[in-house]
């Protein structure tokens, strides 16, 4: 921590915790200032007895001032340095490191993905998706008071992606709450909702004066946020203290989360290269002629859950995964938990031969082919010393390497026509030979991590095709 | 007594500068919108939907503006910033302790950190409003390029304050290179390139090499990422900038339902 004492800790988290709390209150009562004067103030429930005639409930407007309340007593409590009250209780955070893990963080996410999209009708409810808001906020103010997560979270380098986190919170449940609204429309018959202002207006003013109020208020926030948060800057470099752990530049935590999984050669060169071809190739994959400027799910549901899938569960939460429980050594670590440099994690990893050859058939693993074992090849010199690395690399391919070699070009060679002639038929008709090809090896390159992430999950499965040798392993 | 605001507006020095009268009835604003230079990348008139707020996010707009915001910081920090081995960290300290626009320093920083996250909005925004279908498909391709640019603009100017955060940072992500495929001196197909017994790709001649300017993160991956940083990427940037919003107008303007 910092060489932090447990004391000046507190009067750090507290002198921040106040005004955070502060801020949660306003926002509520904003919310409640808002909806009252709008006219949307609903009643929720309904209380016996009646005033003057009046029937008595408590209404929205009520709920969400009782929240800022609430919000406003804990800025109160911690504020004055009883942090202790405003913290998540120990067990639970004990039992949040010891619950998760990789694989739980993975397959919740994806879980949490899922359930979201199903269930968006329910979750893109305004009160809905506010309770949801305050509860984020909620936690993220509880949990700042657990050194260990306000050292990962605080971390000024790290800051970005909490906001990251929060924006695309409120801009998935934005779209998502236009698309529905839009869906139902359509489905009605009448036309989405981007269609009713139709009228043409001038640029100068509305436009012009919109953007530079933006520019305005985004130059204000940016000068806030320079005096009250100092930009990264550590000690200076050194070449002979290696940090541990080390890690690129934020963005890129997805790609180094990858190397968990994947040699470097596919991390950090042929899957970053894949993903900008595939993005770049989203508008001429994507034949679908609806949902063309406006918000919509059920009108492309193919391609925004694939896009979804690459983009939140793929993209997004292994940069969270990568940045904020990825300790020394690149282990995995609790949000509450020391990062202790000592954690040992067991590495049992076997490679896909190993199994075949020595577990399975019980034998050594078979060696590479090479022209100086083969005295009787009539070929000069020269020619054999150039040609050995080839015959190297692909007696060991086809060879020591054969049950994953194998696999692999039946995976990209097998699978795309058994999915023009399956479910994907409709989508070969209409996209033709090439057009086609070049989508199904683009899903399957992305099905692939989590594939890879799932054998080795379960058989511990280090690599299909391990030729070291040649720097070659898949 | 004439009115002094009026006066400057009847001079000749202000209507040679702005060739149109006060927009403040209809036929002067459409001419406005024509005649100014900064204007005229804006069409005259605008369907309504087109810059509400809940459908654009106005995320392009801002990721410009911190173009902008890092293009002028980035200019007014390289007057006090030196890319040598020897200043860089101790110019980047001098910014946050000694100088009074040191806070150009944490602006840049921070909104360079906020560009990646708005460019990243901005193209979310456009797949989920379906944006990039016909005839926007083009643009779509120059804005995946524009993504990247900002991405590469970002990590070389990690490298710059030399602080252990900036060198290993670059050391993780530069040694991917080494593992490219035939190119890289750690990847797939290297040992295949050799002429006459000896590898082609070395350590000192492999796509790494080409990125660092030398085997380690050091003296020439400063001046390299400098340059690239501040003169190569933006140019591209800019000139990228220019079709993409050329291409907005030609392609229809904003998107919005037929």
């Amino acid at each position: 921590m910092h060489g932090l004492s447990e004391s000046q800790f507190q009067d750090l988290v507290a002198s921040f915790l106040g005004p955070y709390y502060i801020a949660l209150a306003a926002m509520n009562g904003l919310a409640a200032l808002y909806l009252w004067r709008s006219g949307q103030s609903k009643d929720w429930i309904k209380l016996p007895g009646s005033i003057g005639g009046h029937s008595i409930a408590i209404t929205n407007v009520v709920v969400w001032l009782l929240v800022g309340m609430v919000f406003a007593i804990l800025a109160a409590i911690a504020g004055s340095g009883n942090t202790a009250l405003v913290s998540l209780p120990e067990w639970l955070r004990e039992a949040i490191n010891r619950g998760t893990g990789p694989i739980v963080y993975s397959v919740g996410t994806t879980i949490g993905l899922i359930v979201l999209y199903f269930l968006r009708g329910f979750f893109v409810r305004p009160a809905v998706a506010w309770t949801i808001w305050n509860l984020m906020w909620l936690f993220l103010g509880l949990s700042m008071t657990d050194p260990d997560f306000y050292d990962i979270v605080a971390k000024p380098d790290n800051v970005p992606i909490v906001m990251l986190v929060f924006l695309l919170a409120f801009f998935t449940w934005l779209a998502t709450y236009r698309a529905v609204i839009n869906d139902n429309r359509i489905a009605n018959g009448e036309p989405p909702l981007e269609k009713l202002d139709d009228e043409k207006i001038l640029v100068w003013p509305d436009l012009v004066y919109t953007e530079l109020i933006c520019m305005i208020a985004l130059t204000a926030f940016l000068i806030f946020w320079a005096i009250a948060l100092p930009a990264p800057l550590e000690e200076a470099a050194s070449s002979v203290k290696t940090p541990n752990p080390s890690k690129a530049p934020w963005y890129f935590l997805g790609l180094q989360e990858m190397l968990v999984y994947y040699d470097p050669w596919m991390a950090g060169v042929v899957l970053p290269s894949l993903i900008v071809v595939g993005l770049m190739a989203i508008p001429y994959l994507d034949f679908n002629k609806e949902g063309n400027g406006y918000y919509t799910i059920k009108q492309r549901p193919f391609s925004y859950a694939v896009f979804q899938f690459g983009f939140l569960e793929m993209w997004i939460t292994l940069i969270v995964l990568g940045t904020l429980l990825r300790g020394p050594n690149w282990n995995f670590f609790g949000p509450y938990e020391h990062w202790d440099a000592h954690k040992v994690e067991a590495l049992n990893n076997v490679n896909l031969s190993e199994y075949v050859w020595q577990r399975g058939l019980n034998m050594s693993l078979p060696g590479a082919l090479s022209f100086s074992d083969m005295p009787w090849v009539p070929l000069p010199d020269w020619l054999t010393s150039f040609l050995n690395p080839f015959l190297e690399f692909f007696s060991l391919l086809f060879g020591r390497e054969l049950p994953g070699t194998l696999l692999v070009l039946g995976y990209f060679i097998a699978l795309p026509p058994i999915m023009a002639l399956t479910v994907f038929r409709g989508f070969y008709q209409r996209m033709g030979f090439i057009r086609f090809m070049v989508m199904a090896n683009l899903l399957l390159f992305m099905a692939s991590l989590p594939i890879k992430m799932v054998l080795r999950w379960v058989f511990n499965l280090k690599y299909l095709i391990a030729i070291p040798e040649f720097f070659f392993n898949f | 007594m004439p009115d002094l605001g009026e006066t400057i507006r009847e001079s000749q020095i202000w209507k040679s500068i702005f060739r149109h009268p006060m927009p403040v009835d209809r036929r002067n604003r459409i001419v406005v919108m024509l005649t100014n230079f900064f204007l005229h990348l804006h069409p005259v008139s605008i369907k309504k939907q087109g810059i509400a707020l809940s459908y654009t996010w106005c995320m392009g707009g801002v990721t410009f503006f911190l173009f902008l915001v890092e293009t002028v910081t980035g200019v007014l920090l390289m007057f006090y910033y030196r890319p040598t081995v020897e200043w860089a960290y101790t110019d980047i300290q001098m910014l946050r302790d000694v100088h009074s626009l040191g806070i150009l320093r944490e602006i840049h920083r921070w909104g360079a950190h906020a560009m990646v996250i708005t460019v990243w909005l901005h193209m979310y925004r456009v797949f989920l409003t379906g944006s990039y279908k016909p005839p926007r498909e083009f643009n779509w391709v120059v804005g995946v390029f524009l993504l990247l640019l900002t991405l590469l603009l970002s990590f070389t100017g990690y490298l710059l304050p030399w602080d252990q955060l900036a060198v290993w940072a670059i050391t993780v992500g530069s040694n991917m290179a080494r593992a490219t495929p035939f190119l890289g001196h750690e990847g797939p197909g290297q040992q295949l390139l050799t002429l006459g017994g000896v590898d082609m790709i070395t350590n000192a001649s492999d796509a790494r090499f080409a990125l660092l300017g030398a085997r380690e993160v050091g003296e020439e991956t400063l001046n390299r990422f400098y340059i690239l940083h501040c003169i190569a990427i933006p140019l591209g940037v800019a000139l990228l900038l220019a079709i993409h919003f050329w291409r907005v107008r030609k392609d229809g303007g904003i998107s919005g339902p037929l």
